[in-house]
Order: C-alpha cells, then sequence, then structure tokens
C-alpha cells in the first residue's frame, strides 16, 4: 500500500508554497512514497521510554546581554530585495490575514 | 447582520459563559529578543535590523537574558512554577511580517506555567488561573498600500518594516474561567486591568494598549446550565481596558441569538471593532495552518536552576493588590474612595506625590480632581496628562505656604499641563503669588471701606456676615491674588469687629 | 604548472613567514591554475580574483611591515557556496540565491581572514546542501579530477575537487550527513567533520541545523588540523557552539604522524563492514586497517545495532529542519522572485518563486519534512527519529567505553559515473550511509585516503567521541604516513 497519495503530495506541496506542476506531482508521489515507505523502518524500534534527542550538545542556558550591538544601514538591509519602496520591503497584495499572535 | 439582539439578562439568565483570555506583552528590554538590535520605538522603517532579525540565510538566534529574566519574573508574580527544562520551539507558518516564516516560540514546554491572579471585583475576590507564560518573538509591521482605509483588503501591495520583528512578547494565558456568569465582562476587564498593573509594577514593560505593547485576545463560549461547556470562539483586536469588557458582551449577545436560533457556533477567530462594538468573522480554525511545531535547532534548552529563580523571586516588588490593601490603610480610604482612586489609575501618582511630601489628603484632591478632568477632557491616561507628582507636590506645597490659593493654584496647575514650567515659575512668571504684603491689602481694604459705608456699618454693629461683601470686593480689587482669609480678618480688625 | 599548486598549506605557509615567496605570487598561481582547469572541473560557483589578490597584497604588506600575518598567511583557500562572504555572492548551489551578495561574513570566513589565508571564491555544491554528488547543483556539476565522467560526491563536491585538481591547497566544506568526508573519500582528499558545536555555523546557510557541521578540506592530515584550528572555537553569536578551546589537533596530527599508534585501540564498526559495501572499498578498507595495527594499534570488532537506523532517522530530521529553515526563501527580502506581475497575489508569488528556485531534490526533501512535522505523522515519524537518535548516540557512548575511536569504509562505493544514481533519490541516500551515524550522534569523524579501487580513492572514516577531534587526526595522521598520499592523473 502506498504511504502517500498524490493528493496528499499536492496539500503538502501547498503547505510548503511550491506551485508544482500536475507532472511533478506525479514523479513526487511515486518518489516520496518509496522514500516515507523506507524512513518508516524507524517504527520498528520499540521506544517507549527512550528519551528524544533534539540537540546533541549538552549545553544549557546560553545567554546573551541585553546590549545593543549595531546592525545594519537600512541600505544593506534592503540590499537583496527584489523589490523596495519607502525604504520598505515592497510585496504583492496579501490574501490571507492570518496574524499568528 | 439583520438579527436582533437579545437583551443581556435574558442571556445570562439562560446561559452560562466560560472565558479565557491570551495576553501579549512586548518587554521593554533594550535589545531584541535575538540580536543586538535596539527595540527603542518609532525609528525610520528598516533601521533597527541585522541578518538575524531579518532572518537572512546563516543568521542564527542568541536569547536574550534580561527577557528571560524578566519572563520569569512575571510567571513568579503570576505565582506559576518556573520550568526547571524547556525549550524554544518553532511556529512554522507564512507571512511576510515574519521574516524567517516562522516564529520562535514555545509549544508544549512553556517557562511558567500554572499559577493564578487574584483580581478584585465589586469587591469580590475572583481568582483566575494561569495556563501558561511563555516567551517568543514580535513580528514586523505591515502597511497596506491602495486600499481604502489602509487595510489588507483592496490593498494592491504591501510594504514590510522590521523594526518591530524579534522583539521580545511575552504570551500569558489563563485557564478557562467558568461561573462568573453574568459579569464575565467585568471579570475580564478587572483581569486584564490587574494583569497590567502586575506587569508595570515589574516594570519589565510600559504595558500601553493603545500602543501595542499590550494586547489581547478574548475566548468566549456559552453553555447551558448543566451541560457541557460550548465551542469557543477567539476575538482579537481588541486593544483597549473597555474593549476587553464590550468583547465579551458583544460575544455573549452573538452567541446567545445563534444558539436561540438553533444554530452551531463555529470555532473561529473574531475580529473586535472598536467603533462598532461588535465582532466579526476572520480565519476558521478548521481551516487554520499546521504550525507543525517542533524544537527550534538553533537554541539550546533553558533549565532555570533553583537559585537563579530564587534570586529573581527575592528581587519582586510588593504586587499591585497587596500594595493597595497597604495604601489604603496608610492613607485611611473607604473602600469606595480607594476604587475611585484605582479605577482613575492614580494610586502610583498619589503615592508617588505623598513621597514627595504632600498628604495623601491633597495630593488625592489634585489627581481625581482637576487632573483627571482634564486627562478625560483630552482623552489620555491620568499618567501622561502633564503634571509629574513632585510638580503636584511643589504645587500643593506652595499652598501650604499660602502663596497660593484655590484659585491661582488651579491657574498654575493649568500652566504646569501646558509645559510653562514648575509651578514656581509659572506662578513668578504669571504673577499669581497671593498678595501678603499687609501695606497693600490694608490699603485695598480701606478703599472697600471707604467704598461702601452701609456695609461697613452692618459689620460694626455686628452683622459679621455682611464682612463677606467687603472680602468680595477686596478680591475683586486684588484680582484675587489675596488670601480671602487674611482679607476678612483685616476687615474685622479695621472695623472693630469680633469674627 | 606552477609548483607553487603542489605544496600543501604547511608548506606555503612557511614560504610566505620566511619571505621565499610572496601571497600574491601564491594566489597568481593558484587563480591560474583555476583559469586552466576549471571549466573542465567545475568546483567554483564564483572566482573573487580581485578579493584574493587584495587580500594577498595585504599579506604581503603586513609581512614588509613587521606586522603579525597570521599562522595561514597566505595559504589559498576555496570556501564551500554554503558560508556567506560579506559583498561576494553566496547562493548555495540554488536558483533562488542567485545573485545575492550577503551583507555579512560568516564566522568562519572572518576566522579565515584574520588568519591571513586568502579566499579564491566559492565551491560548487548540492543545492542547500542536498545530495552526494554535486549533481544537484543549479550550476551544473562538478567533476572528479581522477575521472572527469565521475562525480566527485556531495554535497561538498566542489571544496574536495578544487583540492584534488590543485586548484586550492585548503577548502572549507560543511557536513551535515557526510558532506564533507564522502567527497574527501571519493576525490582521495582529507576531509573533518568537526564536534558537533566545534566550528560556527554563524552565516552557515542552514539545512539542518541539529546536523550541520562547518570544517575543514586539504590534501594532508596536518593541513586539515591546521585549518581545524583557525576556524574552530567558541562563538558566542551560535547558542549552539561548545564554549571551549579546540581540542589540540595540530599536535595530535604532527604526533600521528610519527607512525606509532601503540596504546591505541579501535574498533571496527561490523555493521559497515559487510554487504552493502564494493567488495574494493572492503579490501582498502581491511588493508589499512591491518597497517593500523602494525603501528601498534589493537583493532577490534565492534557492534553498533542501531546504525542501521541511521539513514531512515536521518531522512526524517535532516528534512523536517529543512522544511522550516527554507521557508525563509519567499521572494520578500532577498533572492528571486518569480511572477510579480502586477496582479498576482503574494501568496502565489512565493509558491512559483520557491518551485522556480528549488531543484527537484530540495522541494523533495522540504515535502517530506513538511509531512514528517505535521500533527498527525509528528510522533511516528519526527518524534521517533529523535528517539533512534537517542539509540544511536547511545550505541557510540558504549562503543567508546571498549575503544578510543571506530573505524569503517567512508563510503560504501567509490565514485560513480554522473547520472547513474539521479532517478532514484534512495538510491542516492545511501552514500551517505556510512557517515550519517557521527552527524547524529554529534561527534567528530574524519575521512582520509586509504587507497584505490578499480583507480579510485577509498575513504577510511575514523570516528571519534565529542570534543575528541585530537584522537581523529592522530589515527589519520599515522594511516597518512604509512600509506601515503593519492594524486590523481594529470588533468
Amino acid at each position: 500500500m502506498a504511504a502517500i497519495s498524490r493528493e496528499e503530495v499536492a496539500h503538502l506541496a501547498r503547505l510548503s508554497r511550491l506551485a508544482v506542476t500536475e507532472e511533478e506531482l506525479d514523479t513526487f508521489a511515486g518518489q516520496l512514497d518509496v522514500i516515507l515507505q523506507s524512513v518508516a523502518q524507524v517504527g520498528e524500534v520499540t521506544a517507549a521510554d527512550i528519551p528524544p534527542t533534539s540537540h546533541s550538545v549538552p549545553l544549557t542556558n546560553v545567554l546573551r546581554e541585553d546590549v545593543v550591538v549595531p546592525g545594519l544601514t537600512p541600505q544593506e538591509a534592503l540590499s537583496g530585495a527584489p523589490d523596495a519602496e519607502e525604504q520598505r520591503f515592497r510585496v504583492p497584495r496579501i490574501l490571507d490575514e492570518d496574524v499568528a499572535s | 447582520m439583520t438579527t436582533t439582539l437579545p437583551a443581556y439578562d435574558e442571556v445570562v439568565a439562560r446561559y452560562e459563559p466560560v472565558i479565557g483570555l491570551e495576553t501579549h506583552v512586548e518587554l521593554g528590554t533594550n535589545t531584541k529578543m535575538w540580536c543586538g538590535c535596539p527595540t527603542d520605538f518609532g525609528g525610520e522603517p528598516n533601521t533597527r535590523v541585522c541578518p538575524v532579525c531579518l532572518g537572512l540565510p546563516g543568521s542564527l538566534p542568541v536569547a536574550n537574558k534580561a527577557a528571560i529574566e524578566a519572563t520569569i519574573r512575571i510567571g513568579l508574580a503570576l505565582n506559576c512554577s518556573i520550568a526547571e527544562w524547556c525549550r524554544f520551539a518553532r511556529k512554522n507558518y507564512f507571512y511576510p511580517d515574519m521574516p524567517k516564516n516562522f516564529q520562535i516560540s514555545q509549544y508544549d514546554e512553556p517557562l511558567c506555567f500554572d499559577g493564578y491572579l487574584d483580581v478584585e471585583v465589586n469587591g469580590e475576590l475572583v481568582r483566575i488561573g494561569i495556563e501558561r507564560v511563555h516567551l517568543e518573538e514580535d513580528t514586523g509591521k505591515t502597511l497596506h498600500v491602495g486600499g481604502a482605509t489602509g487595510r489588507i483588503h483592496g490593498a494592491t501591495e504591501s510594504l514590510v518594516d522590521y523594526n518591530r520583528a524579534g522583539i521580545p512578547l511575552v504570551e500569558i494565558v489563563t485557564k478557562p474561567i467558568p461561573g462568573t456568569g453574568a459579569l464575565a465582562p467585568e471579570v475580564a476587564r478587572a483581569y486584564v486591568t490587574e494583569l497590567r498593573d502586575v506587569i508595570r509594577s515589574l516594570g519589565v514593560s510600559d504595558v500601553r494598549m493603545e500602543e501595542g505593547s499590550l494586547r489581547c485576545d478574548v475566548n468566549t463560549s456559552l453553555n447551558k446550565p448543566g451541560e457541557e461547556w460550548g465551542t469557543r470562539t477567539e476575538t482579537k483586536n481588541v486593544n483597549s481596558l473597555r474593549s476587553v469588557e464590550r468583547a465579551v458582551r458583544s460575544e455573549m449577545l452573538r452567541q446567545a441569538s445563534v444558539l436561540d436560533a438553533g444554530g452551531k457556533i463555529t470555532q473561529e477567530t473574531r475580529h473586535f471593532h472598536e467603533d462598532t462594538g461588535d465582532t466579526t468573522p476572520g480565519r476558521s480554525k478548521e481551516t487554520a495552518t499546521d504550525y507543525r511545531y517542533f524544537p527550534e535547532p538553533d537554541l539550546v534548552p533553558l533549565a532555570p536552576d533553583t537559585a537563579w529563580v530564587a534570586e529573581l523571586k527575592a528581587a519582586l516588588p510588593e504586587l499591585p493588590r497587596l500594595r493597595r490593601k497597604r495604601i489604603q490603610q496608610e492613607w485611611g480610604l473607604s473602600d469606595l474612595d480607594m476604587q475611585s482612586v484605582v479605577n482613575a489609575g492614580a494610586v502610583e501618582l498619589i503615592e508617588a506625590t505623598v513621597a514627595a511630601g504632600t498628604t495623601p489628603a491633597a495630593a488625592r484632591k489634585w489627581w481625581l480632581g482637576e487632573l483627571s478632568r482634564r486627562a478625560n477632557e483630552t482623552g489620555v491616561e491620568l499618567a501622561d496628562v502633564g503634571a509629574t507628582p513632585a510638580q503636584v507636590a511643589e504645587l500643593q506645597g506652595l499652598v501650604d505656604a499660602g502663596k497660593l490659593n484655590d484659585k491661582l493654584a488651579r491657574a498654575v496647575l493649568e500652566g504646569v499641563v501646558a509645559g510653562e514650567g514648575s509651578p514656581t515659575e509659572i506662578m513668578t512668571n504669571r504673577g499669581l503669588e497671593v498678595v501678603s504684603d499687609t501695606g497693600a491689602l490694608t490699603a485695598a481694604v480701606d478703599d472697600a471701606i471707604a467704598a461702601n459705608p452701609d456695609v461697613a456699618d452692618k459689620v460694626r454693629s455686628g452683622k459679621i456676615a455682611a464682612a463677606g461683601a467687603l472680602v468680595g470686593a477686596v478680591m475683586k480689587t486684588t484680582r484675587g491674588q489675596a488670601d480671602a482669609k487674611t482679607v476678612r480678618e483685616l476687615i474685622l480688625e479695621r472695623l472693630g469687629a469680633q469674627g | 604548472m606552477s609548483d607553487l599548486t603542489r605544496l600543501s598549506a604547511a608548506e606555503i605557509a612557511g614560504l610566505v613567514a620566511a619571505g621565499e615567496t610572496s601571497a600574491v605570487e601564491v594566489t597568481q598561481a593558484h587563480l591560474d591554475r583555476i583559469a586552466a582547469v576549471d571549466d573542465r572541473v567545475h568546483a567554483f560557483l564564483h572566482v573573487d580574483t580581485e578579493g584574493a589578490l587584495a587580500a594577498a597584497r595585504g599579506v604581503d604588506e603586513r609581512r614588509a611591515a613587521g606586522e603579525e600575518i597570521g599562522p595561514l598567511a597566505g595559504v589559498p583557500v576555496a570556501v564551500k557556496d554554503v558560508l556567506t562572504t560579506k559583498g561576494v555572492p553566496t547562493t548555495v548551489g540554488s536558483k533562488i540565491l542567485e545573485g545575492w551578495r550577503p551583507p555579512y561574513d560568516s564566522t568562519i570566513v572572518e576566522r579565515l581572514r584574520a588568519a591571513g589565508t586568502v579566499m579564491l571564491g566559492k565551491t560548487n555544491m548540492d543545492e542547500f546542501a542536498m545530495g552526494s554528488s554535486t549533481e544537484y547543483s543549479a550550476y551544473g556539476p562538478t567533476r572528479n579530477p581522477w575521472d572527469l565522467e565521475r562525480i566527485p560526491g556531495g554535497s561538498g563536491g566542489g571544496s574536495a575537487a578544487a583540492l584534488a585538481a590543485y586548484e586550492a591547497p585548503l577548502s572549507i566544506g560543511s557536513d551535515t550527513g557526510g558532506s564533507i568526508r564522502q567527497p574527501g573519500a571519493v576525490t582521495g582528499t582529507v576531509g573533518a567533520k568537526p564536534t558537533y558545536g566545534g566550528t560556527s555555523r554563524y552565516g552557515l546557510v542552514a539545512f539542518s541545523s541539529s546536523l550541520d557541521t562547518p570544517g575543514p578540506c586539504a590534501r594532508t592530515v596536518l593541513d586539515a588540523a591546521l585549518l581545524h584550528q583557525v576556524i574552530g572555537g567558541h562563538d558566542p553569536r551560535d547558542s549552539t557552539s561548545i564554549p571551549a578551546a579546540v581540542p589540540d589537533v595540530v599536535g595530535a596530527a604532527r604526533l600521528g604522524a610519527t607512525g606509532d599508534l601503540t596504546g591505541v585501540k579501535l574498533g571496527v564498526v561490523t555493521e559497515f563492514t559487510g554487504e552493502g559495501a564494493e567488495p574494493g572499498v572492503l579490501a582498502a578498507f581491511r588493508e589499512s586497517a591491518e597497517a593500523l595495527a602494525k603501528l601498534g594499534a589493537e583493532i577490534v570488532e565492534v557492534s553498533c545495532p542501531h546504525f542501521k537506523y541511521a539513514l531512515p532517522a536521518y531522512y526524517l530530521i535532516a528534512p523536517s529542519e529543512c522544511s522550516s529553515n527554507l521557508a525563509r526563501f519567499d521572494g520578500v527580502r532577498f533572492g528571486l522572485r518569480v511572477g510579480d506581475d502586477g496582479n498576482r497575489s503574494l501568496e502565489e508569488v512565493m509558491s512559483l518563486t520557491r518551485e522556480a528556485g528549488f531543484g527537484p531534490e530540495v522541494k523533495r526533501r522540504i515535502m517530506i519534512g513538511t509531512y514528517a512535522l505535521s500533527s498527525g505523522y509528528y510522533d511516528a515519524y519526527y518524534g521517533q527519529a529523535q528517539k533512534v537518535r537517542t539509540l544511536i548516540t547511545r550505541d557510540f557512548t558504549a562503543a567508546f567505553e571498549q575503544v578510543d575511536a571506530l573505524i569503517s569504509p567512508t563510503t560504501p562505493f567509490v565514485a560513480f559515473p554522473i547520472g547513474a544514481r539521479t532517478s532514484d533519490p534512495y538510491q542516492m541516500y545511501l552514500a551517505d550511509l556510512f557517515t550519517i551515524p557521527t552527524n547524529l550522534y554529534g561527534g567528530p569523524a574524519i575521512s582520509v585516503p586509504c587507497g584505490l579501487s578499480e583507480g579510485l580513492p577509498v575513504g577510511f572514516q575514523i570516528m571519534a567521541p565529542t570534543m575528541a577531534d585530537d584522537r581523529m587526526y592522530r589515527v589519520a595522521a599515522a594511516l597518512e604516513s604509512t600509506v601515503g598520499t593519492f594524486t590523481p592523473p594529470a588533468l
């Protein structure tokens, strides 16, 4: 059985902001299926009492003093921008009124 | 909307509300959460940015110690447990005001959790459970261009400024608050007010709702008595204490009308409108993005040790509610009087004025009287009215010294609010000092007696009350700059009458 | 060809310090070599001729003035295009960053400048360091100087090929799942992955933050150690940087070069020396292990039972982190923007930009990562992979209680022909089978050339405990002292 359907791949592409073509969807669906079936091997390990590792360095509380350091000039900040206006980054009209916080 | 809303008392008779509040507080640290860019307000666009807060490829975050400490202090002030070990997490979503297209936040491991805040509503203490207090980063600001009202709809393009991106933001989430009945809107408001005062007392933020350094989302649901809690909505964009109260009330009425009509409440985000006082639907949670939280790999865990937490706890200031109790006793105020002081936002101002050498009664008179009136007229907070506690104390000192009378003092205060200088300077510059030169006063008194022989005779014959007319005449000639009591004594003395 | 390009970094630094040659001469010789061969090798994406010569002149002037010139002064270095270089194009091998000139330097590049090295330019790589052959570069593949029809490994194929083609004596790579060691192995050069946190990631364009490790590439073990010493050490701008001094890797390399491994106990990873590796690769590995035994090392077999889950765990963790790290490439603040016709919405323009800017392997990994982090799948995929990571770490810890270092072939196979594995992504992933466990654990590992199989180089991997980077240099230098270095046919 396939681990992932073409529709799921289309959904993943939307979530990832990738305007994939129909042709790509076909290719990716097959490839992702092979990869996901293979990586699912991690499930073979019974790991009920095993803590997860997110960081390999045994560090905690790495903090910075609250002191201002020089940053970029607006010219430097905007130097790589595809489009800028009034010293701001210009973007096309926004559809979503998505504000998380 | 053509639906007529039911009456509020009918709604609370049939339904029980459950509310919850999520509050975001921008911390007043010198620098941003993850980089050394300054956080000061109002700079030219994109002048407080660096590779980190612009999310440039290759940049990495390093946590601001002061922000972590401020969050722990808020947690302690809210009686929370402090996590012995916790991590930051990435909240993934695309939006142009988020430079990395993920927000560094905390997910299932908040820095502070399981606390409470006691608030007073109508003299009753209500304990609000605190679910969590965590730290995250603010977004940039987006300017929508080409639309009619600067709103996102109808705009042809948007312009982004990242000065605000990365400013530390503390999120404080209450547990669900059931059982408040008809008082739900007031409880919500009282909670946010108390929270604001607590945070202000810690000195970690200026908590100004109108400037957005304190923002509030309100969750509301209704259920019939004895039934399970209803589906909740989340109302955003609630930007004043008054709006907190209005938003809860308005959402209770709206939900009741939907339920009354046999409808179902949709779990959704709604937006509050200050002008109309009602809410409109935003994005529905059912189609909401899957934020794909996972532990932030660019940051290591936080593990505040007990000594550090104890040190922060020991340094907590007296919290507002307890301080108010103490002050009320010290000032000898009734509950009602104290309440009016609190409502006017005058506790700290009066306290500081008293500290500068004035009696509590006099300080209260100025702040609740003349200055509150002016604040209301101009629509600013009392603290921003233009007079400082030191100036008010100085003013009262001039009154106590007999250099100003009440009327003159009000005129001087006007000058203080207008920014003309210190009370003493204004008094001198405007020539408002009480005429205390007895020679000049005696002349004015003699003039008044000479000009009103009939009245003078009455007084001489013992009708002391008639002296008032002479006092008025003297005050008139001295343009109010005489001390009425002194004038009265002089008149009685000249006329050989006893006061 | 100038002799200067055949010298080691140590030799060049010595000659420049002694005034027997100038930094400008050395730099010009390498620029000439690049001009002569790079149209065939394609190791470089950008050659910074002006910048390199200016830096070289600076070194020569400082030397003439009697000033401190730095430990590697005048030595040319090629930098993988994954590190930001102020004002110098940084593409990460992707169309999405074409033409981007960062406004800041990475910490590694700052330290390279401070050490007096001369940056020649930026080297080719698989797009966003995702790949094992450099075929996934948006700017065309790099070719292996041993056989131009074969891959130079990846993702840092450019940095390895530049060494093997004598275009640079030193280069910088980054290793997320083997991207320094595997190219080193298939080009007959030395590649070291330092302890995670031992080298700064500030300015390293992130692929997988919890795994990415920048490190040194060279033709000799000593040169790699010299470079490691210069770029390593604590960086307050990287929260995951370890606040400790760099282990004495240079001293260890010199000690190893004496050819004495008495008292050193090495463990052959049982799981990596059975099926799965080419016979020629295994033969070269076994011979080298025997050579180490002759130098006094004690060789034992060590089983690491969870290593077989390293590849699947890696292909969940790395894509998950990458799906988030690469979200910022949206055509708003930098880089490519596609489809902004004044009509389309931001959402459409973002999606078209990312579609056009990313290659297929990057898209695959973004989608796998998005899937693995989704609610409903998180526990079974990402969560489980993180538990596997714990088990692999425990395998390493247990092994290092028995032995000083673990050894294995670096890769299961020698350089394969260009195009041989691009149609089946999973076949490509197998190239990193032996290198990935170290990344999940966070310890250091080095690949050093140990022989030839069918005329192509074979790499020998030495894995050491966290912050014991010096140990692997000692063993690597000892091996080098007995098997020698390997020179590709003339180009």
